[in-house]
């Protein structure tokens, strides 16, 4: 198995208001199997070692579905690699003697807590404020009672398939959440069970990305590049379309 | 949540609402190239076409059909900015910068699109003084007697016909992510038609460069009209 000596300039800020710095760590002796996390973890053990704060990252599942990894990888969030996350990122991609610069998704909406760890919570409150069905929850209805065509219900789960980790955010050069909600939206949208809602769903979701201080899409398509869901911009179509079609009808009614 | 007093103004307020009104204005102003252009190629026709179609602009709806075109064209042409520099000023508030910046597919004119149309600005400007109200009083002089004898005198001056390139070339770069935009904006760009929609918009976007240019630069190059 061959090794990799890396070096990492790794962002370090101790709290929210610290300004935070680069700092540079030699990452010796790294196995091409590890993961991009477990080579953080080897690299932290060390600094645990030798007595010095690890450097703090989010993680949980470790498998690709949980959108908790969120790093910015040579200036891109989730490395250059296509349609992958941090956890799934391997070290193999990487060659012996290259300096790597690792740091925090950055936005207005997304302040860091300290070194890698953002507060991503302005995602969940433009979910709280329409990315749901009001359904009674507890027995579930048959798989056939509510027909949904085909193209719909490709295209919701193509939706549906956005984690949520906020990538598209953090690469965007305006920090514009639109892929993020219009996906969240979209998948709703599309299907049977979220017509009812929809027009209030589309609007009240927009605004709460509005009022999280979100920028405006300029149409460059960089969230597309880098989801690592791959979720298309056809869905911010979408998006502008049911806005405009809702803020419409609400003018009028 | 209630149902705001004035629905338009919530519209205009919200992102996609000021995007909606920079495609529109945009649509309108990539319109009007297309009827600019094809009016100024008259001047290859001739001094008599040109002059009379100079002449028909001005005479159009008993002269008020200019007013129209152009209090309508001012509107679209400020609105289309105030809100571009609106939506980049929030749009630098809410990035924090990285230490190392990337980019992984926007285009270069997407990126410079606010200097871009800073400058088809400042152009606009000193096209108007130079043709529309001609401040230099022997291109008035001319203007007044033939609008033709006045564009080709006007393209003499190397310094104009320069400034004319470089911002025509900026129009074209502003164009080339902007027409793509307007259909994105309206909610009409889908994966089957985004490939269409690129090509159109670089297509048109190197028509109208390639036809504005073509007019100074056989003036000052090759002599036309002298």
């Amino acid at each position: 198995m061959s090794l990799l000596n890396l070096t990492l300039k790794v962002w370090r800020q101790d709290n929210p208001s610290d300004s935070g710095r680069i700092e540079t760590y030699e990452a010796k002796e790294i196995p091409t199997s590890a993961s991009f996390l477990e080579m953080i973890d080897i690299v932290n053990e060390r600094l645990i070692k030798d007595g010095h704060d690890p450097i703090h990252f989010d993680h949980d599942c470790r498998e690709g579905i949980c959108g908790m990894c969120s790093m910015t990888i040579n200036g891109v969030p989730h490395s250059k690699e296509r349609g992958t996350t941090t956890c799934q990122l391997h070290m193999r991609k990487f060659s012996d003697g290259e300096t790597i610069y690792i740091e925090p998704f950055r936005a207005k909406a997304f302040p860091v807590i300290k070194d890698l760890v953002t507060d991503r919570s302005s995602f969940d409150r433009i979910i709280g404020a329409g990315g749901f069905i009001s359904v009674r929850t507890g027995s579930a209805p048959d798989a056939h009672a509510v027909p949904v065509p085909k193209p719909d219900a490709d295209a919701a789960f193509d939706a549906a398939a956005c984690i949520g980790c906020g990538a598209c955010v953090a690469t965007c050069k305006n920090a514009s959440a639109m892929l993020f909600v219009s996906a969240k939206a979209s998948h709703l949208n599309h299907l049977p069970q979220g017509q009812v809602e929809k027009d209030q769903r589309t609007l009240s979701m927009v605004r709460q990305m509005d009022a999280e201080g979100f920028g405006n899409c300029t149409n460059q398509y960089e969230c597309e590049a880098v989801c690592p869901k791959e979720i298309s911009v056809q869905h911010i179509a979408k998006l502008n379309r049911d806005y405009l079609a809702a803020s419409a009808r609400e003018g009028v009614s | 949540m209630s149902s705001s007093k004035c629905s338009l103004c919530t519209f205009i307020k919200s992102s996609i609402g000021r995007k909606l009104v920079v495609a529109l204005t945009g649509l309108a102003l990539v319109l009007f190239l297309a009827g600019h252009l094809s009016g100024n190629l008259l001047i290859f026709a001739g001094a008599e076409v040109f002059d009379a179609y100079a002449e028909f602009l001005h005479s159009f709806l008993h002269g008020m059909g200019v007013w129209v075109a152009r209090i309508g064209l001012l509107a679209c042409f400020v609105i289309h900015i105030w809100f571009t520099v609106l939506l980049t000023r929030e749009n630098k508030k809410a990035r924090t910068p990285y230490v190392h910046e990337a980019t992984v597919q926007a285009s270069k004119s997407s990126r410079i699109m606010i200097w871009s149309g800073l400058t088809i600005l400042a152009f606009v400007i000193f096209h108007l003084l130079h043709f529309t109200v001609r401040i230099d009083s022997d291109l008035a002089a001319l203007g007044e007697a033939s609008p033709w004898e006045m564009v080709i005198q006007g393209f003499q001056n190397p310094l104009v016909t320069i400034f004319y390139v470089i911002a025509m070339t900026l129009l074209c770069s502003h164009l080339s992510h902007g027409v793509a935009s307007i259909f994105q904006t309206l909610g009409l760009r889908s994966k089957k038609t985004a490939g269409a929609i690129k090509f159109i918009s670089c297509a048109y976007a190197f028509v109208i460069y390639v036809g504005f240019i073509s007019i100074p630069l056989s003036i000052w190059l090759f002599g036309f009209g002298r």
